[in-house]
């Protein structure tokens, strides 16, 4: 009677039965417990392995960036999402909407390209400026670098997304929100249970 | 009108410098009312849907030169916001930015070809690039002009 790992059918009436009880639930609280750690990691997982999927398929290192200022209003504000592709096969040309980094600089710039030259042999050299200012991007790039090349650029914008972005900023500006925000989505998926 | 100008760039060397003047004229909402001007007849009438939220138009020169094989310079830009007069009538408008070159290449090239194109942004989705159809071929003089008047 002791021994039978009672699934609902132990009796919790007589104190050797309950104790039987109890380690039951406790061995099964844990194996639940292994199985909602899996079952989080997997979804990170799956989190990650989307990301590097994206990054593989557009061939840019960040497929998916946030617009962080006003430079290319009226077309995007700041919170705008944009998804880029960086195909080593495509030309840079005048018009199109490039996101690039400054040598030294951390941080992705999202504007036109308004001048190209290329030469023959494949070299690109070319200048960009944001819809929304007066003047080209000289003054963002490197001291003494008048033009960007291939290597600059993060990837061409073609699709966007307005105001999606705007969780992103709000969770760099007040990282408080972010620990909140991940600690709520980890309890939920430790927490929940498939019954 | 077109001119060459001796000049300097951000560069610091000595670069070709054009001026170019034109005429844009487009009707966008009606298509039978579409006059043919110097650059292009523009059907913009179905290109203004519900998921359009503006549309980027620029004027392209695109040329080749014995330094480089392709190049395009932005001489003018409009941003045209969903409700806006969708009819163009610009008339002798003076390029919105320099037009220069790298190098000296716009000394008697024959053939700058001028194009209009524009950039759909959507409310959401896609962001093409479409070029107009029909352009203009326009030749630099052989010579440069010595005075600064533009």
């Amino acid at each position: 009677r002791g021994a039978a790992l009672g699934r609902g059918l132990c009796w919790p009436g007589s104190g050797g039965a309950a104790m039987d009880l109890f380690g039951d639930l406790r061995r099964m609280n844990k194996r639940q417990l292994y199985y909602q750690v899996l079952n989080f990691a997997m979804i990170v997982s799956s989190a990650l392995m989307i990301w590097k999927g994206l990054i593989v398929v557009t061939g840019s290192e960040s497929p998916i960036v946030v617009v962080l200022s006003g430079s290319m209003e009226p077309a995007f504000h700041r919170g705008d999402l944009l998804f880029l592709t960086n195909f080593h096969d495509d030309p840079i040309r005048a018009g199109e909407i490039v996101v690039f980094k400054v040598e030294g600089r951390d941080i992705p710039i999202v504007h036109r390209v308004i001048k190209v030259h290329e030469k023959g042999n494949g070299n690109i050299k070319f200048l960009t400026k944001g819809d929304n200012n007066e003047v080209d991007d000289r003054g963002l790039y490197k001291e003494g670098q008048n033009w960007l090349e291939k290597k600059d650029v993060v990837g061409r914008a073609r699709g966007f997304l307005p105001y999606v972005g705007m969780v992103t900023i709000i969770m760099n500006d007040y990282p408080k929100f972010k620990y909140a925000l991940l600690a709520v989505m980890g309890a939920y998926v430790l927490l929940k249970r498939e019954s | 009108l077109r001119k060459n100008v001796e000049d300097f760039t951000g560069p610091r060397e000595r670069s070709d410098l054009g001026f170019v003047t034109f005429d844009i004229t487009a009707d966008i909402l009606n298509e039978k009312k579409c006059m043919v001007f110097f650059l292009t007849c523009i059907h913009l009438q179905s290109i203004f849907d519900w998921n359009v939220k503006q549309l980027f138009l620029y004027l392209s020169a695109e040329y080749s030169t014995k330094n480089n094989a392709l190049n395009q310079v932005v001489l003018w830009d409009k941003i045209m916001l969903r409700g806006d007069n969708p009819r163009l009538s610009l008339k002798d408008m003076k390029s919105k930015y320099f037009f220069f070159d790298d190098g000296n290449g716009l000394k008697g090239n024959r053939n700058i070809t001028l194009t209009l194109s524009w950039n759909v942004v959507p409310n959401a989705g896609i962001l093409p690039l479409v070029t107009g159809s029909g352009h203009v071929s326009v030749p630099f003089p052989d010579t440069y002009e010595t005075t600064k008047s533009y």
